[in-house]
């Protein structure tokens, strides 16, 4: 009746009983909050059903800052852990630290950095390319459900059963089914499968939104560098996610059906899952730090007060890192021992991948140059980043060299470095996007004495925790240690990685102040809400918060930095009459979707075999429903539009 | 004979654009499902694990008569667009019946492959060859089950509202697909049923 399913599941010791109890009190915490303020059906018609890409955007960015939390408990444990365990030791027993490290690097990919960037991508993207939609709003809100199934999971994990013990990528032979019969490599595929073939339908859609929604007048070369970098991202998803879902579906069968693809006997070749999962694995680094690229683009020209150096060379930059991208993915193995000429290849292949990332630097730099620079919140993040991911692209380019490589391989060097590149480039990236967008989401501006305070938290706390990293790294420490020989002088570093972790959470918590005191003192910076920046792009030419409708009237544009300009000349972006906009109507149709999806993924996962059965003809049902419903769209008549607009500016 | 794009309103006509636009971005990526698949088959295709080979395993005829069943139902479909877009419901209905009916038999022979070669013990978990092909072939012929199962739910449409603007733009769509899934069937057959005999 219920599979693999017993109660045992649920008993796993006083730490993650810590864990069970802490998130069932929450989630009822909420749920109860929710009750009580009977905020129900106010969440339900406004935000959960809505197909408003800005709402889809935030409710992306509320669940990954969750997530954050969780992700960043992880990392916790695993400093302190750490800093312990010098000759043993440690609270910590080798299968729980290898499930941390393991939901540590899962959550903070898959359910922190993308849904981060995916909700910025909503928020933004229409409004920057002058459109009141993306191309297939419905699809939109099934993408960010999919997600909240895939991140559902990996919660329950904690709660139900066990995760993966074989490290964020689950290299086989670790990941099948004989080295790891349990439910946590199912848990695993599942969580990821389903929140990745979100993506998927996020990435086809948002192409679409920038090829076919786009106001008059916006051609490629006028489109703000934002959209470019979304498209270039968002290319590599369409591209890379598929060879994820197909690689974790060949996993899926060797684990389920006896299949041999990856397997350590029968004919399976477990290299084959390593080429694979890093064919997709090195474009989704792209995916994350190409749209922080775009807002940092943004965020210096506004900043400086300039327009942005170098504009075609940085489109051409990005659109070389999206093509190359495809062809460094060996760089993650050069110990395979692929040979001397195809080490070579890849590793010139990788330094090359620098070239247009330099070019883009070199641009960021000219555009301050000679610039009014405001020293802003995202202006800083902006600055902490060059100097961060400066350092950890040398670090990258130096592993590049095959050789070097073989003593750098899975290291604390190599975490080092990606962490360098990750942290500073996309969570950066994100902070400062979110501290410069707020005003247009929300109509208030972030506290900027905070903000300043979470910045040097963050950038500090990050260079004393990962700066002995480096170190460990090249005195010889892998990764993954759940303990070390006492003898190695190894633990005063790792102490000051733990440090480092303190000082981060201070900076965390600077962004938490930072929030309370924004709502708060919200009286005093909702005045110039609309353009608090000086912003040069169309988003800044419309009320805050943003319409639901987004433009009033479409814009047409005739330049590049088209509010800039418009500024500039006085001349409207939008001339001519209101006319009647069509909107898409909420629905709840995605909730259901990927809520069988949620029920299929548990099922399977314990070989509820009717229950996921039940979910598979479900979700079928609920498929042909929606494709039945006509009526999903409504109109708001011009007379209308002209008085909402004329309420705004009033 | 009116010619149905020139009746398009505009806005049908945007949304048919936009919608044709993203679901060939769907198919480039289902494309790349595949691309997966063709080259882990393509480096697993030697590991019989002391089991049978392609060679021993596949009869060309027979695979010829499901190729051929499939691209006599993209023609039917083919057809049956034509028809759509002419506005002729019945004639739309029959041609896809017949694509519908030709998919099953698709279906059925390649079941009938597959249930062969589970029978005498050569299924899906005797070798790392045997994995890749079961996969790669299984996975086109679920696509040709689920675009089977849309087809049938299209024809109930069509049946019921007629050729409505979205139900052609579906048709369209679906047709898309059909015409994707047997450029795929052209692949699997050349390089999985007909590189072992050459
Ligand atoms: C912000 C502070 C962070 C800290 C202190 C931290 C700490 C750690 C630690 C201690 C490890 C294990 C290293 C080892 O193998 O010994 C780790 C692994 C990892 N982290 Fe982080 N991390 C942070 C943020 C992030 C972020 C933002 C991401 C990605 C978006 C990330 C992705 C990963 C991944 C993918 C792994 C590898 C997991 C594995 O070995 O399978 N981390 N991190
Ligand atoms: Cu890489």
């Amino acid at each position: 009746m219920f599979g693999r399913l017993t109660i045992a599941a649920v008993e796993q010791g006083p730490i993650v009983l810590g864990a069970q109890i802490f998130i069932v009190i929450g989630t009822l915490a909420v749920l109860g909050a929710l009750t009580y303020f009977r905020k129900w059906s106010w969440l339900w018609n406004e935000w959960l059903t809505s197909l408003d890409a800005k709402k889809i955007g935030v409710m992306y960015i509320v669940v990954a800052l969750v997530m954050l939390v969780r992700g960043g408990i992880d990392a916790i444990m695993m400093r302190l852990q750490q800093a312990l365990a010098a000759g043993g030791g440690g609270y910590l027993p080798p299968q729980h630290f290898q499930q941390v490290f393991t939901g540590h690097g899962v959550i903070m990919i898959f359910f922190v950095a993308m849904p981060l960037m995916l909700g910025l991508i909503n928020v933004v993207l229409p409004l920057q390319i002058g459109a009141r939609d993306v191309a297939f709003p419905f699809l939109n809100s099934l993408s960010f459900w999919l997600f909240v199934s895939g991140a559902a999971l990996m919660m329950l994990s904690l709660v139900v059963g066990e995760f993966s013990t074989a490290g964020w990528l689950a290299y086989p032979p670790l990941s099948e089914l004989r080295y790891s019969p349990g439910v946590g490599v199912d848990y695993y595929i599942w969580a990821v499968q389903i929140a990745g073939i979100g993506s998927l339908l996020s990435g086809i859609n948002f192409i679409t939104t920038i090829f076919k929604k786009r106001c008059p007048g916006m051609t490629l070369m006028r489109m703000p560098i934002f959209v470019w970098t979304v498209l270039g991202s968002m290319l590599l998803v369409v591209f890379a996610f598929p060879v994820l879902t197909a690689t974790l579906g060949m996993l899926t069968l060797d684990r389920y059906l006896g299949m041999h693809f990856f397997t350590a006997g029968g004919g399976g070749n477990m290299m084959m899952y390593v080429n694979l999962i890093w064919t997709w694995g090195h474009p989704e680094v792209y995916v994350l730090v190409l749209p922080a690229f775009g807002v940092f683009s943004e965020v210096v020209a506004v900043f400086s007060q300039k327009r942005l150096f170098g504009y075609p060379s940085m489109v051409l930059a990005t659109m070389a890192i999206t093509v190359f991208s495809f062809i460094v993915w060996l760089h993650h193995f050069f110990t395979m021992g692929a040979g001397a000429d195809v080490n070579a290849f890849f590793g010139i292949m990788t330094m090359i991948i620098a070239i247009p990332t330099g070019v883009k630097i070199f641009n960021w730099i000219f555009t301050m140059y000679r610039g009014r620079i405001l020293f802003t919140t995202p202006m800083l993040w902006f600055l902490g980043f060059v100097a961060l991911f400066t350092i950890g692209g040398m670090a990258g380019v130096l592993m590049a060299v095959p050789p070097a490589d073989f003593e750098l391989h899975n290291s604390l060097f190599l975490v080092a470095h990606f962490h360098t590149m990750i942290v500073s480039g996309v969570l950066f990236g994100d902070f400062a996007a979110i501290t410069y967008w707020m005003p247009k989401i929300f109509g208030f501006r972030l506290d900027e004495k905070w903000g300043a305070r979470a910045f040097w938290g963050w950038t500090v706390g990050f260079m004393v925790a990962f700066i002995p990293l480096y170190v460990l790294g090249l005195m010889g420490a892998t990764r993954r240690l759940d303990h070390y020989p006492a003898g190695l002088g190894w633990q005063p570093l790792f102490i000051m990685a733990g440090i480092g972790v303190c000082i981060i959470v201070l900076g965390f918590v600077s962004q938490l102040m930072q929030i309370f005191v924004s709502i708060r003192d919200r009286a005093r910076t909702t005045a110039d809400a609309a353009d608090p920046w000086n912003g040069r792009t169309l988003e800044w030419s419309v009320p805050s918060p943003a319409p639901f409708y987004n433009f009033a009237k479409t814009p047409k544009i005739s330049s590049r930095d088209a509010y800039w300009e418009a500024k500039r000349t006085g001349e409207s972006l939008a001339p001519g009459a209101y006319e009647d906009i069509v909107l898409p109507k909420n629905t709840p149709m995605g909730i259901y979707l990927a809520g069988t999806a949620f029920f299929f993924g548990f099922a399977v996962i314990w070989h509820i075999w009717w229950l996921a059965a039940l979910a598979a003809l479900a979700f079928l049902v609920f498929l042909v429903m929606r494709s039945l419903m006509e009526d999903t769209e409504y109109v708001i008549p011009a007379a209308r539009v002209a008085a909402l607009d004329a309420a705004h500016s009033a | 004979m009116t010619d149905r794009s020139l009746a398009l309103t505009h806005e049908a006509y945007a949304t048919q654009d936009v919608t044709v636009f993203g679901f060939w971005l769907y198919l480039m990526s289902d494309c790349l499902i595949f691309a997966s698949l063709f080259a882990t088959y393509a480096v697993l295709h030697t590991n019989t694990f002391g089991g049978p080979d392609a060679r021993s395993l596949f009869s060309l005829p027979y695979v010829l008569a499901e190729t051929l069943i499939l691209l006599t139902s993209s023609f039917t479909a083919g057809l049956g667009i034509l028809a759509a877009r002419r506005d002729r419901a019945r004639e739309t209905i029959a041609w896809f019946a017949v694509t519908l009916l030709l998919s099953l038999s698709f279906l059925g022979l390649e079941i009938h492959e597959f249930a062969g070669l589970v029978a005498a013990g050569n299924g899906p978990s005797r070798s790392g060859f045997l994995s890749a092909y079961f996969t790669l072939v299984g996975t086109h012929g679920l696509h040709v089950a689920l675009g089977s199962l849309w087809m049938l739910v299209l024809l109930v449409q069509v049946a019921f509202r007629g050729l409505s603007d979205t139900n052609v733009r579906r048709l369209t769509l679906l047709a898309l697909f059909w015409h994707f899934l047997d450029i795929i069937w052209v692949l699997i057959f050349t390089i999985v049923y007909l590189f072992p005999f050459i």
